[in-house]
């Protein structure tokens, strides 16, 4: 399983890229595979200010339900609009065209707080 | 927990393993659409080996099937089956299950969830007053499903048994793989067509016959498929899944198993249920599909468009097939009429779906 060393991590699988002050988030190669098919995402928190841990989403799978859970506090700036119509991007490419929301983080500092790729790794096993 | 004879292959394949009904179980191999797919357009194999088999044998036997099933199984003849199930007395179902007719009026296996198999026992052998001989075989059973359009085609050259024209809900026994003594029966829960192959859990026969369905199906695409893909596709046929659709409270009549519900013949709870039947069930089991989007879960509540509660969602997911979301659930009588317009509740939402026909389509 893929953990990319440029992303902090979350324990709840969410991973976050910081470029400046603005992150973007989505969830981790194991958070989709324990998923399994993904079907639908729903983010309706566009433009909200949220603290970490809020919920900013939910993510459908075919059998399963689960909360999206924001790793630091900030604001909401974009969804990724692909995933309306191709929520498969978050099971074929997690890290990449499958990413959830970008935010403005309030404190950077929060960010390299989070855990690293291999602090993650310890955490799935 | 425990394991089937063919866990280690499981793991061994990859499976996404998870505990059901005290085993440990494949969840899901590569993807559950993928899986799906497999079977609904070419074959793909299924261990549900967790499941329980009993054998009721000697001159009682039928009495005893008939006193505690719902269905009529004086119907049965040597190599036949039906589908069943044990009603309480109070208007709820113990459990569904088939019932095999091996000798007209003698023998007779059961096959019941694998959740059940200590409360299926102990339910009929309460009511076991002629002294019926009763075995559990379930640990000592292995049993596939090799379902899909194509699983008898590829599954012929393993056997002289004639199971490519095998009618529904029949079955033969005999040499298969190499193996005696194996129940092959045209039957299964994914509306894919198929068998479903019972034998002896002893010597080598799990590996023999395992390696045996691969190597003949493999180069023509045969598939493991997990749990998570038998849920999909039984809940697009319509079926009812123990523990979810029915229960200890639902009744045969409520889950639309009218059917196997025989007034012709004395058995537990037909008092209850004629009367249900004589009154009106207040409540039924309905399919329905989402309008808006969104994935109906079970336990989910069920509202009419003034918001008030009408019932509760037993069974919800994408459909891989139809591309859309569809569902189960019991509602109030005048809401349970195909194209009503019902609302269900998703997190905070109340989400616009209506009433369709099962299967779903």
């Amino acid at each position: 399983m893929n953990f990319p060393e440029s992303l902090r991590y979350t324990k709840e699988h969410e991973w976050i890229r910081l470029e400046g002050d603005v992150a973007t988030i989505g969830i981790t190669d194991f958070a989709q595979h324990e998923l399994g098919d993904i079907v639908y995402v729903e983010i309706e928190t566009l433009g909200q200010e949220l603290k970490s841990g809020d919920v900013f989403g939910t993510v459908e799978a075919v059998k399963t339900v689960s909360d999206l859970y924001l790793p630091v506090d900030g604001s909401i700036t974009e969804i990724n609009p692909k995933l309306n119509s191709n929520p498969d991007l978050v099971n074929t490419d997690p890290y990449g065209e499958g990413w959830m929301v970008k935010m403005k983080v309030n404190n950077t500092a929060d960010v390299n707080n989070l855990m690293d790729a291999a602090a993650y790794q310890g955490v799935v096993g | 927990m425990k394991n089937t004879p063919f866990t280690d292959k499981h793991i061994a394949l990859g499976a996404k393993m998870a505990p059901f009904a005290g085993y440990n179980m494949p969840i899901s191999y590569t993807s559950i659409n993928e899986e799906h797919q497999t079977v609904r357009k070419n074959a793909g194999v299924f261990d549900v080996s967790h499941m329980g088999e009993f054998m009721l044998k000697g001159e009682n036997a039928l009495d005893l099937i008939q006193r505690v099933t719902s269905n009529d199984a004086s119907k049965l003849t040597a190599g036949k089956a039906q589908y069943s199930c044990l009603p309480n007395e109070e208007g709820g179902i113990v459990d569904d299950l088939l019932i095999y007719c091996i000798e007209e009026n003698k023998v007779y296996m059961i096959v019941v969830n694998a959740s059940n198999i200590e409360k299926d026992w102990n339910w009929i052998q309460k009511q076991n007053k002629n002294k019926v001989e009763m075995h559990n075989i379930s640990d000592d059973t292995c049993l596939l499903a090799v379902q899909g359009p194509n699983a008898t085609k590829i599954l012929q050259p393993l056997t002289d048994m004639d199971i490519m024209n095998l009618k529904y809900y029949t079955f033969v026994k005999g040499r298969f793989a190499g193996v005696d003594n194996v129940l092959v029966s045209a039957t299964g829960y994914t509306g894919a067509g198929g068998v479903e192959i019972y034998f002896e859990n002893k010597g080598d026969n799990a590996d023999k016959i395992w390696n045996a369905i691969f190597e003949a199906g493999g180069p023509q695409g045969l598939k493991p498929i997990g749990l998570a893909a038998r849920d999909t596709l039984r809940l697009e046929m319509g079926y009812c899944l123990y523990g979810n659709d029915i229960d200890d409270t639902t009744s045969p009549l409520e889950a639309g198993l009218g059917w196997i519900t025989k007034f012709s013949k004395d058995f537990t709870g037909k008092e209850f249920l004629e009367q249900q039947k004589q009154e009106g069930i207040e409540r039924k089991l309905i399919g329905f599909e989402m309008i808006d989007k969104g994935i109906p879960r079970h336990g989910y509540e069920i509202k009419d468009h003034s918001g008030m509660l009408i019932g509760y969602v037993t069974s919800g997911t994408q459909s891989p097939s139809l591309g859309k979301a569809i569902g189960m659930g019991y509602v109030r009588n005048m809401f349970a009429i195909i194209d009503t317009t019902i609302f269900i509740k998703v997190r905070d939402k109340l989400l616009l779906a209506k009433v369709v026909k099962v299967p779903f389509s």
